[in-house]
């Protein structure tokens, strides 16, 4: 770590968080903090059952109810094309997006919006939910994914043709999608394989689980001017979603970006937003929604669950040489699950010249699934890692071993089509493998397991606009809502690159009509992208800099430089000149000029991916089946740590999710197909008791894509836990969990079995 | 609705509200009081966002009618720093990084708060225990509990 | 609207009065951590709530000569910090101390958490191993009843509608008298009970047990006492035999459900293990005492 912070200032130190002291007193607002004059309160009649045909709403009731400013169907919104729009993988189709902010013709899940209505209190707007009358036919549902590829399986789309099968199937299914990856000679791959490995497994749907509910205030004018407040990963897209579903200009809708009580990708997708613009734009007043903890698990999006197929071949030296996953996800009511980046990303640590991935993207009868923190990803990992364990169990050789042996380099061709651009993974491996931890006895029901994960991390639009204060103070203004620490890290990249102190440097998140476009906090981009936006109006500012002090001494502007904080002359030869420092140079600015600062606009390359490399010691109870977690060291090349504590904040975070998908947390449906869990109680994250300390291993590889080396680093640590967790409870009891999540009942069933999973 | 008329003690000052006999302390404290510091995460105790200290006790102000509230007093996460000072707790969450969306950081700091009023020196072990109700579900809880055990170790050098 | 009263009464008899002379339904107001959840989830739809925290002696924990009695509505933290009750009821105080988290224990009752009657609650099997008893007052008087006869079914309680628990009581314990409660749940905190099993012995000079009580929870649709069990430990010392019987007794005992918390087969194993658990900390913690 010395050389970093001998190159830098401010880079890879942890000075406090700009927001933090507003976070810490209970000041800054969130979501559902705002109020605004004559606000009403917004509520939604929500679907009792998971399958329906809506025959007809009457609202009539509900309307006449004193107290009841305005009720909303989905008659109030206007009808959207049937068309995905945009990159495949992230393709959005407003014809369902409409059905599933407001049901039209059928409910598709429990908890399916189909009215709203706005109130004076929530006790008369609730009332007034219970005045409205639906005629409901009921339909026969189906949630788990196998049996909604069934031919028989009660369909949510008459028409829909499964895509990417060729010729296109003649009868419709629940399949919306078929994805396919081939590398290589799967056959001739396999044939030359000493061991192969083939496994089953299926992983429940589970939930981002923030804290915080959904919630915003809309407000909207006579002259057609909304306003937004919601908290969310991305106001822009709120914007833009808001405005694609009301059918209205973009630029008559300003949002404005609440304080966000986490979103892991829950809160990049709209729901709340418009109907609560559709309703302040009914009522004429301001109207508030604030989802109850039970209708943000029953009605928000959940990640996929699964059924998987992995097989691996490996020669005896542990080379892989072949390797084939299928992989059916559960999209929930509208097609759209993370399908195609599991099948991405399932082998993408690893060097194989022959492999194949085949993706389902199926809908059911449960929400429609959201992007939960390298959505996808950890699932199919879930499935190869664990059979990379059975394989390295079967050769007798350290998996890490393994893996180091496999491991993709620059260069590496990768499945899905790119050859990988950046190294990084090989040294998570080692840095495991280098972990005093990893050598460590372990004594009787212990175990130790470990796993790898692969996310792509993103670029994406980003916009950053800097100023310079008539003191020398700076502001920089991002439109990236910070979940996790993001203004610390571009307050530290703006005064590095200026070479001011970080606390002159003061950091906000603007409103859309305050700063340029920028899209979703997600994606591990914000460091990276906005990041790169912030130094590129930084440089600007410089450039400008550097030309008020050209003016002020009369020279040519290439004979000035910037350095520490300072213009002076590049050289002797351009004039003995005393250093002007930022603070000078804004006190002489209308006279040099005007006002100083710059705005950047950016949708960069040189996007690095993220590797994660993970060990964990568990204790299994062999006679209740809990499992504790005894330990858990979580390596990741992050390129460069910008503000270090948030980067091992990021990890740990990713960890814990991940402890508690492998353990205890899933969706857990009633025979009619309600959500029989939709609470804290009974859906269980990790607690602080349930966890050790969590050891993150900042392994850095500068990505020369980034001004100071940064690679994404949110996501990618989600991806091994699960695997890593199954690993350690076979090296424990000798028992492989191919079931997620491995609750009790179902570690103690499998050692009571007596037999271990056999794998083909 | 015959509203009730409460007066208690909040952070320190004498307060008095009207309200329904239906509401929670939390309803009444965000939207009566504009204290909005504490969070509605659940509004079924399971979560513990909305921690207050009731009479020297770490409740949850969710399961408790407004109407509980006459004569008792109550801190919020509005009454923990004084002024602008803030209290150890809260500058060693800043400088442990132990907070990311902040939004369980109210109650966690109402709620640890309440632990070293009673328990000077807590363990590790302790300390992850009493906190088992505030959930959070961004750090994973490593910073937070090296905070609290700072901020303890601070308070009892000082 | 719907519309809920509220009335804080300040004596036994004016709570009593209120009870009787309520034309809806009134519900009985302590910790409120469970009443608060049902009147959000809309689960309960009382007119009035009786809030009995003002009431002398209800919150509160007195010793007589060895003996204790309990204020109904003491929280679960006050019950935590008594060191005499912690000393003579180890069990009691760890079971009650279960009752959710911090939070929680900062209001919830034992009174609360009896006549919720939730097959799953915390402290109930505790109690009943330890033969505790409540006083119960009503327009008929005051009468003590055994906490097993309390419980009828889930939700359902053997009080008339002008009854309210006003204390619990444990007797005086013998020498070398120890209980213990375990309970197992899939996390370390937060979840409710999948399994509770209160275990409460005496010990001869010689270590064999003369008297134990084995209460089971979360495994049928009341607390349970289980008999058979309590015998296998009569007579004799904790070894492989004795808990060998303990464990196929409590299996016995379980008729429990299957849902979103346990299986039938899971609960019904655990059972046994938390069982054989209980009664060794018990016996362990018994040979301790003098």
């Amino acid at each position: 770590m010395n050389d970093i912070v001998q190159q830098f200032k401010w880079v890879g130190t942890r000075p406090i968080r700009p927001d933090g002291v507003p976070k810490v007193t209970g000041r800054a607002l969130y979501g559902a903090d705002l109020t605004m004059p004559g606000m009403l309160i917004g509520a939604i009649l929500r679907s009792p059952h998971a399958h329906a045909r809506i025959r007809s709403i009457d609202t009539s009731k509900a309307a006449a109810l004193p107290g009841v400013k305005a009720v909303v169907t989905s008659a109030d919104f206007p009808e959207r094309k049937f068309e995905y729009v945009g990159p495949e993988r992230v393709a959005v189709n407003f014809w369902h997006m409409t059905r599933n902010v407001m049901a039209r013709e059928k409910v598709l899940y429990e908890g399916h919006a189909l009215a709203a209505v706005a109130a004076i209190s929530k006790a008369v707007a609730d009332e007034a939910l219970a005045l409205i009358e639906v005629d409901y036919e009921v339909l026969p549902h189906v949630i788990d994914v196998e049996a909604a590829m069934k031919p028989d399986a009660p369909l949510l789309f008459p028409d829909m043709i499964t895509r990417g099968v060729d010729p296109a199937p003649t009868k419709p299914s629940n399949i919306s999608k078929r994805i396919e990856y081939k590398l290589g000679d799967l056959e001739a791959g396999f044939a030359a394989a000493d061991e192969i490995v083939e496994m089953e497994f299926k992983t429940a749907a589970v939930h981002q689980a923030y804290i915080e509910p959904h919630g915003c205030v809309a407000r909207f004018d006579a002259d057609g001017q909304g306003e937004v407040w919601s908290s969310s990963q991305g106001h822009f897209v709120v914007r833009a979603l808001t405005a694609q579903l009301l059918g209205m200009k973009i630029g008559d809708l300003r949002v404005y970006p609440a304080e966000i009580g986490g979103g892991f990708g829950g809160k990049t997708v709209v729901y709340v937003e418009p109907v609560a613009t559709m309703l302040a734009r009914k009522s004429g007043c301001p109207v508030k929604i604030v989802m109850s903890r039970e209708d943000v698990f029953r009605a928000s999006g959940p990640t996929s669950g699964s059924a998987m197929r992995v097989k691996i071949g490996v020669k005896k030296d542990g080379k892989i040489v072949a390797a084939d996953g299928e992989f059916k996800y559960q999209a929930g009511a509208f097609p759209g699950s993370p399908v195609m980046n599991g099948c991405m990303c399932a082998f993408s640590p690893y060097d194989i010249p022959n492999a194949r991935t085949v993706g389902y993207d199926v809908v059911c009868n449960r929400p429609k699934a959201a992007a939960y923190r390298a959505p996808g990803s950890p699932i199919s990992a879930f499935a190869v890692e664990s059979v990379l364990d059975v394989l390295a169990q079967k050769l007798g050789m350290d998996p890490l071993q393994m893996r180091l042996k496999n491991a993709a380099r620059a260069g590496t061709q990768m499945l899905y089509g790119p050859k990988l651009s950046h190294n990084g993974y090989a040294e998570t491996i080692e840095a495991i493998l280098n972990h005093p931890g990893y050598k460590t006895p372990l004594k009787k029901n212990q175990g130790r397991g470990v796993a790898s994960g692969y996310w792509f991390n993103g670029g994406g639009e980003s916009s950053a606009t800097v100023h310079v204060n008539e003191d020398g103070t700076v502001v920089v203004a991002t439109g990236s809502p910070d979940i996790g620490g993001t203004r610390a890290s571009m307050a530290i990249m703006a005064a590095e690159t200026l070479g001011i102190d970080y606390d002159k440097v003061r950091p906000i998140v603007a409103d859309t009509a305050s700063v340029g476009y920028t899209h979703v906090t997600g994606g591990s981009r914000v460091t990276f992208a906005t990041g790169i936006a912030v130094v590129e109006a930084t440089k600007k500012v410089i450039n400008d800099l550097c030309a008020r002090a050209a003016m002020t001494w009369k020279v040519d502007v290439e004979g000035v430089i910037w350095e520490n904080g300072h213009a002076r002359p590049a050289s002797s030869n351009v004039g003995d000149f005393e250093p002007l420092s930022l603070k000078e140079i804004a006190a002489k600015r209308a006279l040099t000029g005007g006002p100083i600062g710059a705005e950047a606009g950016v949708n960069p390359g040189g996007v690095a991916p993220g590797f994660a490399t993970q060990f964990c010691d568990v204790e299994v109870d062999p006679e209740t089946g809990k499992v504790t977690v005894l330990r858990y060291v979580a390596a990741q090349d992050v390129g460069r740590a910008i503000h270090p504590s948030y980067v091992e904040g990021q990890i740990q975070g990713g960890v814990a999710q991940g402890i508690g998908w492998a353990l205890n947390e899933e969706y857990i449906y009633s025979a009619k197909g309600r959500l029989d869990n939709p609470g804290f109680l009974d859906y269980r994250i990790p607690v602080a008791s349930d966890l050790p300390m969590i050891e993150a291993v900042l392994v850095e590889v500068p990505n020369p894509g980034h001004p100071y080396g940064a690679k994404g680093v949110g996501e990618v640590n989600i991806c091994p836990p699960m695997a890593a967790i199954a690993n350690a409870i076979d090296r424990a009891v000798g028992r492989r969990l191919t079931e997620l999540p491995m609750s009790p009942p179902k570690v103690l069933a499998a050692i009571d079995s007596g037999t271990e999973t056999k794998a083909r | 609705m015959t509203k009730h008329h409460v007066s208690a003690t909040i952070n320190g000052e004498p307060a008095e509200f009207l309200c329904e006999a239906q509401q929670t302390l939390l309803d009444v404290l965000r939207d009566g009081l504009n204290l909005t510091g504490s969070k509605e995460g659940c509004s079924s105790g399971d979560c513990g966002a909305c921690s207050v200290i009731v009479d020297g006790r770490v409740v949850c102000s969710c399961l408790m009618l407004a109407v509980e509230a006459e004569g008792h007093a109550i801190e919020t996460i509005e009454g923990l720093a004084r002024g602008t000072k803030l209290h150890p707790l809260q500058q060693k969450f800043l400088e442990h990084a132990a907070l990311q969306c902040g939004f369980c950081t109210p109650g966690l700091l109402v709620a640890a708060k309440a632990l070293l009023d009673r328990n000077p020196n807590p363990s590790e072990t302790e300390t992850r225990y009493w906190l088992a109700g505030n959930l959070c579900r961004c750090t994973g809880y490593d910073k937070v509990i090296r905070a609290v055990l700072d901020a303890a170790a601070e308070l009892r050098g000082a | 609207m719907p519309m809920l009263d509220y009335i804080a009464p300040s004596t036994v008899e004016e709570a009593i009065r209120v009870l009787s002379g309520a034309s809806g339904v009134a519900k009985l107001l302590s910790g409120g951590t469970d009443l608060l959840v049902q009147l959000r989830s809309g689960r309960t739809r009382p007119d009035l709530i009786v809030d009995t925290k003002n009431i002398p002696g209800i919150i509160g924990i007195r010793e007589t000569d060895g003996a204790f009695a309990i204020g109904a509505a003491t929280p679960g933290a006050v019950i935590g910090e008594c060191e005499s009750l912690k000393k003579a009821w180890p069990g009691v105080v760890e079971a009650a101390n279960l009752i959710g988290s911090t939070q929680v224990q900062g209001r919830a009752s034992l009174a609360g958490n009896l006549c919720n009657a939730s097959p799953a609650a915390d402290s109930v099997p505790a109690l009943i191993a330890a033969r505790a008893t409540c006083i119960v007052a009503g327009t008929k008087g005051r009468r003590e009843v055994p906490v097993e006869d309390i419980v009828t079914g889930p939700g359902r309680t053997s009080l008339a509608r002008d009854e309210l628990i006003i204390e619990f009581r444990l007797p005086k314990r013998p020498p070398r008298s120890a209980d213990a409660y375990l309970r197992f749940i899939p996390r370390t905190e937060m979840d409710i009970a999948v399994v509770g099993a209160g275990v409460n012995i005496t010990l001869e000079r010689s270590g064999a047990c003369s008297a134990a009580w084995v209460a089971l929870g979360a495994v049928a649709p009341t607390p349970i006492l289980v008999p058979e069990a309590a015998a296998a430990l009569v007579g004799r010392k904790l070894d492989d035999r004795a808990l060998q019987m303990l464990d196929g007794a409590a299996r016995r005992a379980c008729k429990p459900i299957d849902d979103k918390r346990g299986t039938i087969e899971f609960r019904t194993k655990i059972a046994g293990v938390l069982v054989r658990r209980a009664a060794a900390i018990a016996f362990e913690r018994a040979g301790e005492q003098r």
